[in-house]
């Protein structure tokens, strides 16, 4: 499998969405044939993956929301939507 | 609500909304006996269903059939589903949906959009489903969902006519905008059963097939979602079906009988119960066809020690009656079955045979091979 980058304006691809399961009490993401659990700060990502946010903002966001540095957190956002658009999840 | 034990939730449910349909595929795994259209269920009890799945942990909900769009009723099934937060997956042919009714199904929460295709060429797709002109309007209707910007998946059920093919129908799904291909390998229940002898390919083919896969799949990455798996009489090992029995998933029937899969109504003397009188909740958890294969103490050897027990879950029930007598049998497909060469060689003795002509349902006379049958 080739390597994936993360796209500049993150969006959720054609008929995926992130959904609140009350029973598992988790976000999960949902697509064709697929259902994907996300844990902990994925799906304050993904919730930001809007395709009107840009990478960097969402970044900036979530340094704030954790109070972290962003160079701490930007490596991780990439490689998990990287992951994700391996998986068309995200485009 | 949750379930109470440790019963995990299921998260998928198979509604078949019906039973009838336009085409008469012979790998169709539907029952020989169809549920007949005064039978099946109304929306408002679909409504009710879909709730209670979700209640019960359900995130997704097949609508499937037959050809769910034979149902007059079936905006009001979706918005049904999609209220309940399902996510929404129609199953279709893409017969009698047109563009105003798909903006309805859209419009009605509709998430995705599951289209089957026969073959990628015309004359061989139109013969397989026994309709002339099919092939030609399920590529306009595959058009009309991607501009209408509803998720696309093609699926392709791939046998002895079209395995030959496997490349050009993802290349198809690819130019046709789809999102996800399914490569699926007919299955013999039901009505295919009747036609596995001219369904059924050579090893060669599916080995071929499998291998033209993986040359291309790193070609479409991050394009297209490519989906295919060794059919179970090449393999050596089972698959998990439905995720383990009563585990992952539950099929509805048209009439409202709750089957832990398509195929479960194949078995005797299993107790199936109906959504008409008792709640999913109360079926997923004290319905005897559910409890009957439920996790692994059913299991005899080999499976009962076996380090895989957990992975597989025995495999699949319906196999094991189909081959060995006997559904708590070691499913054949699995090497270590005694009947594993019986199920391996009768698929390459079937894959031998020059007959391929077809059984339709529903139609006298098995149709030539040239011919194609005309509603």
């Amino acid at each position: 499998m080739p390597e994936m980058a993360a796209p500049d304006r993150p969006r959720l691809a054609p008929g995926v969405r992130l959904h609140f399961d009350r029973t598992r009490d988790a976000w999960v993401l949902l697509g064709p044939e697929r259902v994907v659990e996300t844990e902990g700060p994925a799906s304050d990502i993904l919730r930001r993956c809007d395709g009107t946010r840009t990478l960097a903002q969402i970044v900036d966001e979530l340094a704030v929301l954790y109070t972290a540095d962003r160079s701490e957190i930007e490596g991780d956002v990439r490689d998990m939507l990287a992951e994700l658009v391996g998986k068309r999840m995200v485009v | 609500m949750s379930a109470p034990q440790k019963l995990p939730a299921p998260l998928g449910l198979l509604a078949e909304l019906t039973h009838r349909c336009p085409l008469a595929c012979p790998y169709c795994s539907n029952p020989l006996a169809l549920d007949d259209r005064a039978d099946e269920l109304d929306a408002a009890t679909w409504a009710r269903v879909f709730e209670e799945a979700a209640a019960l942990g359900v995130l997704q909900v097949h609508l499937s059939g037959g050809e769910p769009a034979s149902r007059r009723d079936l905006i009001d099934i979706v918005a049904a589903a999609r209220q309940a937060g399902l996510y929404t997956n129609l199953i279709t042919s893409g017969l009698g949906i047109d563009a105003a009714r798909l903006a309805g199904l859209k419009q009605s929460g509709l998430d995705h959009v599951q289209l089957s295709l026969q073959d990628v060429d015309a004359q061989s797709a139109d013969r397989i489903a026994g309709y002339r002109g099919a092939h030609t309007r399920k590529l306009a209707f595959a058009r009309m969902v991607v501009e209408q910007q509803l998720a696309l998946t093609i699926n392709a059920v791939v046998h002895r006519a079209n395995i030959g093919r496997v490349t050009a129908f993802v290349e198809t799904a690819a130019a046709l905008g789809a999102g996800r291909v399914e490569i699926a390998h007919a299955q013999y229940y039901g009505w295919a059963l009747r036609n596995r002898k001219a369904l059924m390919p050579t090893p060669a083919q599916v080995a071929r097939a499998m291998q033209e896969m993986e040359s291309i799949r790193a070609d479409y990455a991050g394009r297209l979602v490519i989906d295919m798996v060794v059919p179970d009489y090449y393999g050596r090992r089972p698959k998990a079906c439905m995720g383990g029995w009563a585990r992952r998933s539950l099929n509805i029937a048209p009439s409202g009988q709750a089957l832990p899969c398509h195929a479960a109504g194949t078995i005797p003397g299993l107790e199936f119960w109906s959504v008409r009188d008792r709640s999913l909740v109360d079926i997923w958890q004290n319905s005897p066809a559910f409890q009957a294969f439920r996790g692994t103490d059913w299991m005899r050897e080999p499976c009962r020690t076996c380090e895989m027990r957990e992975i597989d879950f025995g495999g699949c029930r319906c196999q094991a009656l189909a081959f060995a007598g006997d559904a708590a049998a070691t499913d054949p497909a699995c090497e270590l079955s005694p009947h594993h060469t019986m199920m391996r060689t009768l698929a390459e003795s079937d894959a031998s045979t020059a007959d391929h002509e077809y059984q339709y349902r529903g139609r006298a006379a098995a149709a030539p091979a040239t011919a194609i049958p005309v509603r």
